[in-house]
């Protein structure tokens, strides 16, 4: 779907938030929309990164929080947080993040391959590093980091 | 999907609906009702379905029907009798063409024997073999629409045989209807060589005209060695709608025509025109005339060209039969085809959970109104009242879209029966009443099953053997009565036999040997008619492999309680059994309970509740390390703390300080769930977790509450077999009469 590192060297459009300290993007295709933090309804025998489900103008959506799939320390969310509504096949998922920085237009040869390193979160979801204005911002495959929680739940 | 496949699948979708004519239709000739309206409907059904069947080349298909048809005409002409053998073959009959439509529709394959001998008695009953040529050429006709040959009676082989002189004067109401009489005409060009002359005397000035009106008549001469029959089969579907006379052909009648047959053999070329036309739009579908709007200015011969000629006067005016049917059942019928539509079923689901979603913005915005504290009669409260009224209406409205009759479930169970009775060597009547009571689609489809057991049931185990009524003084034919009703909000269904009622001595020892009761427990007898829904109970090791296909009425009743409906039984030994099924009216909303649990909302389905109840403490026993029961009514039951097993905590909470629902789940299997208080009571929009995530063990589904947030519903099931394991199993409290949940 989002396969960057496959397509030419066409211009896209990534939509960049932060986590922490760290900041990432995704292609902006498969942002659906982007809403304020609503309380979510915890959902039992869940794994930890899911926050639980809201109420997406009728719809039951699933949260993710984005800093604990990524490993990083739970955020306890505030009305500042955000969610991103992604679309994933044919599955919408709500991904929980402190903020949404920037919309970006990249050619897809500014994106520099994700060093060889050995945390398996950034080589199951990093796909590539790109620096921007002295940041450094990680393009994030939506395609690998949420099937895998289809995959774990099955 | 490419148009042929719509039209096929159209075809199909109309073949079931033809197919339940015939068979209501034939049921009805089974109970005396020979009348020609009902003799003519079944006719019709399976001349539909030939037609249609030739269209798509199916020959298996085209083939028995037309065998079927054939003794049916007999039947309508009144050279057969409809006597009770002949009903009883023409009702196989009706199940193998349902096969054999199932079967082309399917690409499957049928019992080519089965058919084979179905024909066999079929053609016994026509008298015999007349399944000539004359057949064989019938179905030429109707798999290739041969249009242009018989239309040039030039051509036509000259020894000219015994001929039929047609008068045809359609009305108006055959024009409104969308028949046109060139069509009809050139299906009757089929037949043979054909000289038309058109009587256009009638016809008044230009000014005069009224265009719907019908001012021809067509006089024709048919050369063609065909029965009447045939001739009114072409008529067929709009006989009510024109007059019409079939002569012989007398060859002192004929004298007069050939003078105008010079013009009027030859079709005006507006006629060729329009023949041309319908002949291309007919190859898709020729059985049916083609609905060609307002033809009655167009297919006006010019009067220059074709010659007036006098109807030819028949030396001998014996009209051999006259259609003088009334109209009013063939209008009755188009009016109720012309008042439904066929929708796609996912709009519909759309519009649903659009007006679900109506339903909870209506909800939110009145909360909040009431939030900021504006006054009870304010102008804005009414309004609001005012709009929630009206998303209700819209809401009832919208499910009432989904809501079918059961006639779709109870038109299959006439066959079943038959089956079951034959293979049972019983007589059986069924009587079915409240067809037309309606019910969410869904839940129509999901009863197929649990009913078609339960008929199944009530003939092998319900009612006795002819002998056995006999000798206890009973009509040897057995009854299974099938009533749908809606009651207090839900569809209640029950099944009906009039057999010896449940043999409580032999299920109870049944359920001893089983190990399922223990064999001092002291059981009313409504206890031990409901040990027959409990797992691992079941009678089919002695029983034949009708009713005991490896289900017992213990999936009968968990398919039941899957759909939020409940199953009971009552039985009267000597009399006969009723099962009662109370299923709710749509599967998109429940009738839920709202608990709070360490903080959080849970909708649990009042259709599993029994009861609620405040537990004391000493009712509440500790067994083993962990596991409690609650002593209640001689039994103990299992207590559950919805918090912990859910985990949203880890120690459980005192019962006594809770409230305590109990629950009955799958199998009868019952359990008390311990939350920590009751809100109250609503009915809740179910919208599914799997769509965005996936299924939630404990959980069945979600719903959005009035504050905008999703609650979860309570998988009752799940939570109950928490508590199952072995030293639970002989259970008391599991034989307990099942109580109806107040819904």
């Amino acid at each position: 779907m989002n396969e960057v590192m496959t397509s030419g060297s066409g211009a896209r459009e990534l939509i960049a938030f932060r986590v922490g300290v760290q900041e990432f993007c995704v292609d902006i295709m498969a942002v659906r929309e982007i809403r304020g933090w609503t309380a979510a309804t915890v959902l039992p025998q869940s794994p930890g990164y899911i926050c639980g489900v809201i109420n997406l103008r009728g719809a039951v959506l699933p949260i993710v929080d984005f800093a604990v799939r990524l490993g990083l320390p739970r955020s306890e969310p505030t009305a500042r947080h955000v969610i991103i509504v992604v679309q994933i096949d044919r599955q919408m998922v709500g991904l929980l993040v402190d903020a949404v920085s920037d919309i970006l237009t990249m050619n897809d040869n500014a994106i520099q391959p994700t060093p060889d390193v050995a945390s398996d979160v950034v080589k199951s979801f990093v796909r590539g590093l790109m620096p921007v204005d002295g940041r450094m911002i990680s393009l994030i495959s939506l395609d690998h980091v949420l099937p895998a929680v289809e995959r774990e739940a099955a | 999907m490419d148009p042929m496949a719509e039209i096929r699948e159209t075809f199909f979708q109309e073949c079931e609906e033809q197919l339940g004519e015939l068979e209501s239709g034939l049921m009805r000739m089974e109970t005396g009702q020979t009348d020609s309206e009902t003799v003519n409907a079944v006719f019709r059904a399976v001349h539909s379905i030939k037609g249609g069947a030739g269209a798509f080349g199916l020959e298996d298909l085209v083939h028995f029907a037309h065998v079927f048809e054939t003794v049916l005409d007999l039947i309508r002409s009144g050279r057969l009798e409809p006597s009770p053998e002949a009903m009883r073959v023409m009702l196989r009959a009706s199940d193998a063409l349902a096969d054999l439509v199932r079967a082309a529709r399917d690409g499957s394959a049928t019992d080519p024997a089965r058919i084979a001998a179905i024909v066999a008695e079929l053609r016994q009953l026509t008298g015999e073999g007349d399944a000539g040529e004359a057949e064989d050429d019938d179905f030429a006709d109707i798999a290739f629409a041969a249009v242009p040959v018989t239309l040039e009676s030039e051509d036509a082989p000259p020894p000219p045989p015994p001929g039929w002189v047609i008068r045809f004067k359609p009305l108006a109401d055959l024009y409104a209807k969308a028949n046109e009489a060139g069509l009809l005409l050139r299906e009757l060009g089929r037949l043979g060589p054909m000289r038309v002359t058109v009587d256009a005397e009638t016809l008044p000035d230009l000014a005069a005209l009224d265009p719907e009106g019908a001012y021809l008549t067509w006089t024709i001469v048919l050369e063609a060695d065909c029965t009447e029959d045939m001739i009114r089969a072409v008529f067929e579907f709009v006989e009510d709608d024109c007059e019409i006379q079939i002569e012989r052909d007398q060859p002192e009648a004929r004298e007069p025509a050939p003078s105008a047959a010079a013009n009027s053999g030859q079709p005006s070329d507006d006629e060729i025109l329009a023949l041309l036309r319908n002949a291309a739009a007919s190859v898709e579908a020729p059985a049916a005339p083609e609905p060609v709007p307002m033809p009655e200015p167009e297919s006006r011969p010019q009067p220059g060209i074709v010659a007036v000629a006098p109807p030819a006067p028949p030396a001998e005016p014996e009209p051999v039969s006259t259609v003088t049917e009334t109209p009013a059942a063939r209008n009755d019928a188009a009016q109720g085809v012309g008042a439904t539509i066929r929708v796609d079923l996912d709009r519909v689901d759309r519009l649903i959970d659009l007006v679900g979603e109506l339903v909870i913005n209506e909800a939110m915005l009145s909360q909040r109104v009431f939030e900021a504290g504006l006054a009870r009669a304010s102008a804005v409260m009414t309004a609001l009242d005012e709009l929630e009224q009206l998303t209700r209406e819209i809401q009832d409205s919208v499910m009432a879209i989904r809501a079918q009759p059961v006639r779709s479930v109870f038109q299959r169970m006439p066959r079943l029966v038959r089956e079951v009775a034959t293979m049972t060597g019983k007589q059986v009547r069924l009587l079915t009443d409240g067809e037309t009571t309606e019910v969410d689609k869904t839940v129509i489809e999901r009863i197929v099953d649990p009913l078609t057991h339960m008929i199944r049931n009530a003939i092998d185990h319900g009612l006795e053997s002819t002998e056995a009524r006999l000798a206890a003084g009973k009509p040897a034919e057995g009854v299974v009565k099938l009533t749908a009703l809606h009651r207090s909000g839900r569809i209640v269904i029950e099944v009906e036999d009039d057999g010896a009622g449940i043999n409580r001595e032999r299920v109870r020892a049944k359920a001893v040997e089983k190990g399922l009761v223990s064999p001092d427990a002291q059981l009313t007898d409504e206890e031990i008619d409901n040990l027959i829904f409990m797992p691992g109970f079941s009678t089919a090791s002695e029983i034949s492999d009708i009713s005991g296909r490896g289900v017992g009425m213990d999936v009968v009743r968990r398919s039941v309680q899957a759909l939020g409906g409940r199953i009971s039984i009552a039985s009267r030994p000597g009399k006969g059994s009723t099962f009662t099924l109370s299923l709710p009216l749509t599967l998109a909303v429940l009738d839920g309970m709202v608990v709070s649990v360490d903080g959080h909302t849970l909708i649990v389905p009042l259709s599993a509740i029994v009861e609620t109840l405040q537990p004391r403490s000493e009712q509440v026993h500790t067994l083993g390390v962990d596991v409690r029961v609650l002593a209640m009514r001689g039994g103990y039951i299992p207590l559950v703390d919805v918090g912990a097993a859910l985990g949203y905590r880890d120690m459980p909470v005192e019962p006594e300080k809770s409230v305590a629902l109990l629950v009955e789940g799958e199998g009868g299997v019952r359990a008390v769930l311990v939350v920590d208080g009751i809100q109250g009571q609503r009915q809740v929009v179910i919208k599914s977790l799997e769509a965005n995530y996936r299924a939630v063990p404990g959980i069945a589904a979600a719903t959005v509450m009035g504050d905008g947030r999703v609650a979860l519903i309570l998988d009752v099931d799940a939570i109950v077999s928490v508590t199952r394991s072995d030293n639970l199993r002989v259970d008391a409290s599991r034989v307990e009469p099942i109580l109806m949940s107040a819904s």
